[in-house]
């Protein structure tokens, strides 16, 4: 026995509500944000993500508020991501209760952010989080703000070079699967879980128990995903776990 | 000073942020008053001390003695219930392979990293460090602390070294992760453990709970 898969619950927030889009748009309401991830809590997740996509600024604020009344409820490790900027964003979630900060856009325009963020508050608050669409077969460039705008970037390198820059943690999402209920793009989670050697959370596509497991045993992913599956009552957490435990993957149940 | 009644004093020392500690420590004080500081009074009048770390152990050494908190942790940890976690627990032994620094020495031993050539899973497979996740801590000894809290139970660890104790009677609780590993010392009126209790879900809120209570 040893180190266990984790699951984990990802809440897209907005204007203090938690929702769930389609291929990144087609917004559906799915409720508190701190309610639900007691529900998750209690059902036994890893972890908890929130990743604030909230366009406007001036609304920045409320994922703080949030964030600090899931800490004082929830106490598994909390992850937080969306309009990341800066050290002082960084350091303002932590302080707001958040265990890790995941960047994405602000990564790419400026890999500086990573190595002076992770020399700061060290790698294991620094989650980077890649959204990936194929280009070719076997290769996927990254792309930022939510999907629009495409880096040039491959995907595979890209991710060795954040771990060099100082990222903890990389969050891989497959742009073309993210909604679809498909499953995770397991190719382009193998071609990432292969080429770092830190953690690697597979993200994006997950309709069933089935493409959890797979996520782990055949994308090599060290932790797994997902939101719609777990927001609309399809399955809880402690299914997704008893399901993974009965195919021979370690969980903590 | 005379200790304050119940007072829980949380040591800050400037490495990481506490809230999360504290929190989890509100959480079950039942209404004993659980302060964050840095002040060597305010450590020296509480009836317990709790002993966090983040970060590498360098700096954490070296913060702790820039805010003159070496004494007060010493004595501490000589005589009130005192609950070291993740590099609190590092910071109790003699040396550290990181950075090559020497710690408070309460414990014999070192500090070591995971040997890279010792790190693949049962089925042959690369085991990242850090060593991230929840694990399972086997409770080689009987204590206090284990009360209520299932033999094996996962705990959610975020380190790259661990403790390697001269005295083997220390150890408390063990973890697999490439090598087995001591994952929790306790002796006398201490006791301090790798893991993150204060984000270990239940198991970690009964550790902190039992810390509480805990009459040495």
């Amino acid at each position: 026995m040893g180190l266990a898969k984790r699951i984990i619950p990802c809440l897209d927030v907005t204007a203090g509500r938690v929702v769930k889009g389609t291929n990144f748009v087609d917004l559906r309401d799915a409720g508190d944000p701190v309610e639900i991830a007691r529900r998750y809590d209690d059902q036994g997740a890893d972890e908890v993500t929130f990743l604030d996509i909230t366009a406007s600024s001036d609304q920045r604020d409320i994922i703080l508020h949030i964030v600090e009344a899931c800490a004082s409820q929830v106490f598994i490790p909390l992850t937080v991501g969306g309009g990341v900027r800066t050290v002082a964003d960084v350091r303002r979630l932590l302080n707001a209760g958040a265990d890790k900060v995941s960047m994405n856009t602000a990564a790419v325009n400026n890999p500086d952010l990573v190595a002076d963020a992770s020399a700061k508050v060290g790698n294991q608050c620094i989650v980077v989080a890649i959204d990936a669409k194929q280009v070719a077969p076997g290769k996927w460039e990254v792309f930022t703000h939510g999907g629009r705008n495409r880096t040039g970037l491959d995907a595979v390198e890209w991710a060795r070079r954040v771990q060099q820059l100082g990222a903890g943690e990389i969050l891989l999402t497959s742009m073309d699967r993210d909604g679809t209920k498909n499953g995770f793009d397991l190719a382009l989670t193998r071609a990432v879980s292969d080429a770092v050697d830190i953690p690697v959370i597979a993200s994006g596509g997950v309709g069933n128990l089935q493409h959890l497991a797979d996520g782990v045993s055949i994308g090599g992913a060290d932790a797994v995903l997902a939101a719609s599956i777990f927001h609309f009552g399809e399955y809880t957490v402690r299914q997704a776990k008893e399901f993974m435990r009965d195919r021979g993957i370690e969980v903590r149940l | 000073m005379a200790n304050k009644a119940g007072m829980v004093a949380v040591i800050d020392y400037g490495m990481g942020n506490l809230r999360s500690v504290w929190q989890a420590l509100v959480h079950v004080a039942e209404g004993r008053e659980v302060i964050v500081t840095a002040d060597p009074d305010i450590v020296a009048s509480a009836e317990r001390v709790v002993f966090p770390g983040q970060g590498a152990m360098p700096d954490c050494m070296r913060e702790l003695d820039a805010r003159g908190l070496r004494p007060v942790v010493l004595d501490a940890a000589r005589n009130k219930p005192f609950l070291g976690i993740c590099i609190g627990l590092q910071m109790l032994f003699e040396h550290s392979e990181e950075g090559d620094v020497s710690g408070l020495g309460v414990f014999s031993g070192c500090v070591r990293l995971f040997p890279p050539e010792k790190m693949f899973a049962a089925s042959g497979g690369r085991l990242k460090v850090p060593h991230m996740g929840w694990n399972e801590v086997a409770q080689c000894r009987a204590h206090p602390l284990w009360s209520r809290i299932g033999n094996g139970a996962r705990f959610y660890f975020v380190h790259s070294y661990f403790v390697d104790p001269v005295d083997r009677d220390c150890a408390v609780g063990m973890t697999d992760y490439g090598i087995p590993f001591t994952s929790a010392v306790a002796r006398d009126n201490i006791f301090a453990i790798q893991c993150h209790p204060e984000k270990s879900a239940q198991a970690g809120l009964a550790l902190l709970s039992n810390f509480m209570k805990w009459v040495p």
